[in-house]
């Protein structure tokens, strides 16, 4: 099966700029992403973990190309997306890709307009993109309704009628007014009650089954990305340090960082007491990140060569188990 | 023989908000027992009232809030006969709390060094240089590396972790018997939360200190508490210590909060509650949960469940408790 995303090398800096007496001048560069590449299946979930800094959300964005790449490439279903979104792209082309592609973000509270009905923020999409017959908006609106567990009378409504998970099945409804095959969901149960969460962590897994979605779903909450994904990646600062399939990469994390995250993570059962692995210090600025491994100042098994060379991501094991560490082998 | 007396005693608390809309009955009937030198946990999610009854037994309810009955005593004292002006040397040297955002919770125009230097010569009759000093000493303590620099650093120069950090020197700086920590670790990483939570129970066992954990997260609850009292919509669900309430609850909402909530050890089919979190305005008749209980019967809807006790230190307010067989985890 060809994968339905390919990110290739994907950079993205941030230029930081002072303002001086006439024009602003640039006085350095944010890191946010810095050469990151995975694929992404047709129907399949990658996970997308890291703290906050270290660029998942940004990744997202200019996968969207919400925001201008630095440098890489990412393409979709063969089309490449930078080129059809960038300066000498078609506008058609354009609208139909971005058809395909869509977006939940993590606050339900500002992501949808306090101003329009439901009905109006889900049929915009038609407008927009006139894919279907004026006369079947409404039922189309309805059966999207039905589909993310709303009810019809729930269309005349506004926002903020609507409780925070309601208010995430209406974004969840929007995005999917427009029939795309792949979504990227940035941390969409993160501001939402622990009693709401798992209602639509399952609307989703529901939906991707039903529409053969596949989604990049991004997040902090490592418990989350364990339930919804089959394979995962791992950020640390501007990089993927570790990348696998979930149940490997929980139950035998690889690269230091990915350990540590794990264990911090309080597990609600009394059984099972696992020491928790405390990392010195904090995350150090994208700006100027520490050189070659980029972890090596709060790794506890940090070597010369963790200081001197960067190291690959790479399927050390050969299992379809990628790992960037130099001491990757100690671990298994 | 004697029993011993509890440190903090909460009993039956109503603390309403009078406000445009109605009367939003955040506690309504809580009772809590704090024993010294423990940590109970209360969990809860967003409107269980969990926050306002910390809030409450500092007295530092927000208006429109009110205290509107019930006993809160601290030590024996009965705190809400007090004036403003013993409350005030309560809070601090007795009573400290620690809130979720340490980005509103510190002043953002006073230098770290002032903030604590104020509380430590307000309340322990020091001079200027011996509370400079006591500062140090507490920040060095919840590990804050170059004290000396950071003494004049204003908040917003920190990061997130190490303003939690001056909060907590701050709470902790007049070394108070009772700390309140209110989802203190809610607004930080991951890696950051496992250092903070460190840090508290490291202190709390070096100064003897009782603590009262309020979060929304059944893992540090498990990881923290000893006993933990259950809120919903301003009510108390279940009482017991912590390994009883994970592994045999005996409260529907306990049970489906377990099942609900997705582990990094494991991945499992979660249950959905269904419904949403009701409104405090007009809560549903009868036990407060029975719209998103799945064993509800007709008592439910008509019968506030009264809260009993089911095993020694085990108390739970649900009708069907004694009948239904609950599933719980990692027994």
């Amino acid at each position: 099966m060809e994968p339905l995303l390919v990110v290739k090398s994907l950079v993205k800096h941030f230029d930081l700029l002072e303002r001086g007496i006439i024009r602003r001048r640039k006085v350095g560069e944010v890191h946010a992403v810095d050469g990151i590449s995975f694929e992404i299946m047709p129907g399949e979930t990658l996970g997308l973990v890291g703290e906050s800094g270290c660029g998942k959300t940004t990744t997202g964005k200019v996968i969207l190309h919400l925001e201008d790449p630095t440098g890489g490439s990412v393409m979709f279903g063969g089309v490449d997306v930078f080129q059809v979104f960038g300066k000498g792209g078609n506008n058609e082309d354009a609208k139909k890709l971005r058809r395909t592609m869509q977006m939940v973000f993590q606050n339900p509270y500002n992501s949808l307009d306090p101003r329009m009905t439901v009905y109006d923020i889900i049929s915009e999409a038609f407008i927009i993109h006139r894919h279907i017959p004026k006369t079947r908006w409404k039922d189309r609106v309805y059966e999207l309704l039905r589909m993310v567990n709303l009810e019809e009378y729930h269309a005349e409504r506004y926002p903020h009628e609507f409780s925070g998970g309601q208010r995430q099945r209406i974004a969840i409804a929007r995005a999917l007014a427009v029939d795309p095959r792949f979504m990227i969901l940035d941390e969409p149960v993160s501001s939402l009650d622990v009693s709401i969460r798992a209602q639509i962590l399952n609307l989703l897994i529901e939906l991707q089954q039903k529409q053969h979605l596949s989604y990049l779903y991004i997040s902090h909450d490592l418990s989350s990305v364990r339930q919804i994904s089959q394979r995962v990646a791992v950020m640390y600062l501007g990089e993927v340090v570790e990348l696998a399939e979930t149940e490997s990469l929980y139950d035998k994390p690889l690269h230091p960082y990915t350990q540590a995250l794990i264990s911090a993570v309080p597990v609600p059962d009394v059984g099972r007491k696992t020491m928790r692995i405390i990392l010195p210090g904090e995350v150090p600025s994208p700006i100027n990140p520490p050189k070659a491994c980029r972890f090596h100042p709060r790794c506890p098994y940090a070597t010369d060569i963790c200081r001197q060379e960067p190291p690959n991501l790479e399927d050390r094991l050969a299992r379809g188990h990628y790992v960037a560490c130099w001491h990757a082998d100690k671990f298994v | 023989m004697k029993m011993a007396q509890k440190l903090l005693e909460i009993s039956d608390l109503r603390t309403y908000f009078f406000t445009e809309a109605g009367v939003v009955k955040a506690v309504d009937g809580v009772s809590v027992d704090v024993d010294n030198g423990e940590t109970i946990g209360l969990v809860g999610e967003s409107g269980s009232g969990k926050s306002v009854t910390a809030q409450s037994a500092l007295r530092i309810v927000p208006k429109p809030g009110k205290i509107v009955g019930g006993s809160i005593k601290f030590e024996g004292q009965d705190l809400l006969v007090k004036t403003e002006e013993d409350m005030r040397k309560l809070r601090g040297p007795k009573m400290a709390v620690v809130f979720q955002d340490p980005t509103t919770s510190l002043n953002p125009v006073y230098t770290v060094g002032k903030q604590l230097t104020d509380i430590i010569s307000l309340h322990r009759n020091l001079t200027k240089g011996e509370a400079q000093k006591s500062a140090l000493r507490i920040l060095e303590r919840v590990g804050i590396p170059e004290p000396e620099k950071r003494l004049k650093a204003y908040p917003h120069e920190l990061s997130g972790g190490m303003k939690q950090r001056v909060a907590i020197a701050r709470a902790l700086s007049c070394e108070p018997k009772l700390l309140f920590a209110d989802e203190p670790t809610t607004n930080l990483d991951v890696t950051i939360q496992a250092q903070v939570l460190d840090l508290l129970k490291q202190l709390q066992k070096e100064l003897g200190m009782t603590m009262v954990m309020i979060t929304h997260d059944m893992g540090i609850i498990a990881d923290m508490a000893r006993r933990v009292t259950v809120l919903y919509a301003g009510k108390v669900m279940e009482v017991a210590d912590t390994v009883t309430l994970f592994t045999v609850p005996k409260h529907p909402y306990t049970e489906a909060l377990l099942k609900a909530v997705p582990s990094v050890a494991q991945t499992q089919s979660l249950d959905v509650i269904p419904g949403n979190i009701p409104n405090l305005i007009e809560p549903p008749s009868g036990c407060v949960f029975h719209p998103r209980c799945k064993y509800a019967k007709e008592i439910c809807m008509k019968e506030v469940p009264p809260i009993e006790k089911v095993s020694e230190g085990h108390y739970v307010a649900c009708h069907r408790s004694r009948e239904l067989k609950l599933e719980g985890k990692g027994s």
